[in-house]
């Protein structure tokens, strides 16, 4: 598939198959994740917050991945591997961060129900801060980022058709991708769970 | 058996490291100076392609480890799952 020719991108162009999927298949296993924290304190049932952590784990392999090519990509278009001045990769460290937290709070306590009952209103406070932070901020100040500063993203200027028909379906796949890994997950976290009621 | 696949893993996890080197070595050699301000370092060359190279195998070598962290999880079980049953 032909992309079209830019300076300073040249053909880091076709990092947009590989970076921004990372991101979109981050945010939807984290809002499936959010659903289940909401499920959990209203049904109290243990499935949803296997589920939730879950999506999260999973969730987290592809936002240090998005970050790592991220990293990658700007050094080698932009010409340093952070910007400070950027809100979008600040808002994007600050959320990386968040969830990280997120993990090791469920870590530090011992009593399932409290774990559960914590966790599940941290993400439901960790995933409202997602929409300010990659979302809004970026698009009100300026980001190097394409489509922040007032445009949104994806308009014709961004992407041109032979791309897209590369970059929807690389987004299904990669997202495809994270919801086998989750399922993996909770699968196996529920196969220790019995083993564990079993002992 | 086990040890067999963890053997396997490392030699493929070897392998692609040391491709992943040559190719990049091999960019290196083929670069050529144009006059133009950049710099004839490997990812430069060639448009730049062997950026998005990097980017694939960061996502992968990303992926093989998060792997091998639930093969090491499963292992754990299998592990528990034995000794609760003597």
């Amino acid at each position: 598939m032909p992309v079209p020719a830019r300076f300073i991108l040249h053909e880091t162009i076709r990092n947009l198959y590989f970076h921004v999927p990372m991101w979109f298949t981050m945010i939807l296993l984290f809002s499936i994740s959010v659903v289940n924290s909401i499920m959990y304190l209203n049904k109290q049932d243990e499935k949803y917050d296997v589920r939730q952590s879950e999506y999260i784990n999973a969730g987290l392999l592809f936002a240090v991945c998005g970050l790592l090519t991220g990293m990658l990509w700007a050094r080698y278009t932009w010409g340093a591997w952070w910007v400070f001045t950027d809100p979008k990769l600040n808002g994007a460290a600050i959320l990386c961060l968040e969830y990280f937290a997120y993990v090791i709070l469920r870590g530090s306590i011992t009593d399932e129900r409290t774990k559960a009952k914590v966790s599940s209103v941290y993400n439901i406070f960790a995933a409202a801060s997602i929409i300010p932070l990659i979302f809004i901020i970026p698009r009100l100040t300026d980001s190097l980022h394409p489509g922040n500063g007032g445009n949104p993203a994806f308009s014709s200027y961004d992407l041109d058709n032979h791309m897209r028909m590369v970059f929807y379906p690389a987004v299904i796949g990669w997202m495809s991708l994270g919801l086998w890994i989750a399922y993996i997950r909770i699968r196996i976290k529920n196969l220790e769970n019995k083993i564990l009621e079993n002992n | 058996m086990k040890i067999k696949y963890l053997k396997t893993i490392k030699y493929l996890f070897l392998f692609l490291i040391t491709t992943a080197w040559s190719l990049a070595v091999s960019a290196q050699s083929e670069a050529t100076t144009s006059g133009q301000p950049e710099m004839a370092d490997a990812l430069r060359s060639n448009g730049k392609i062997y950026v998005v190279v990097t980017a694939l195998v960061i996502i992968f070598i990303g992926i093989v480890i998060y792997l091998l962290a639930l093969n090491a999880k499963l292992t754990r079980l299998e592990k528990l799952l034995k000794d609760s049953g003597k």
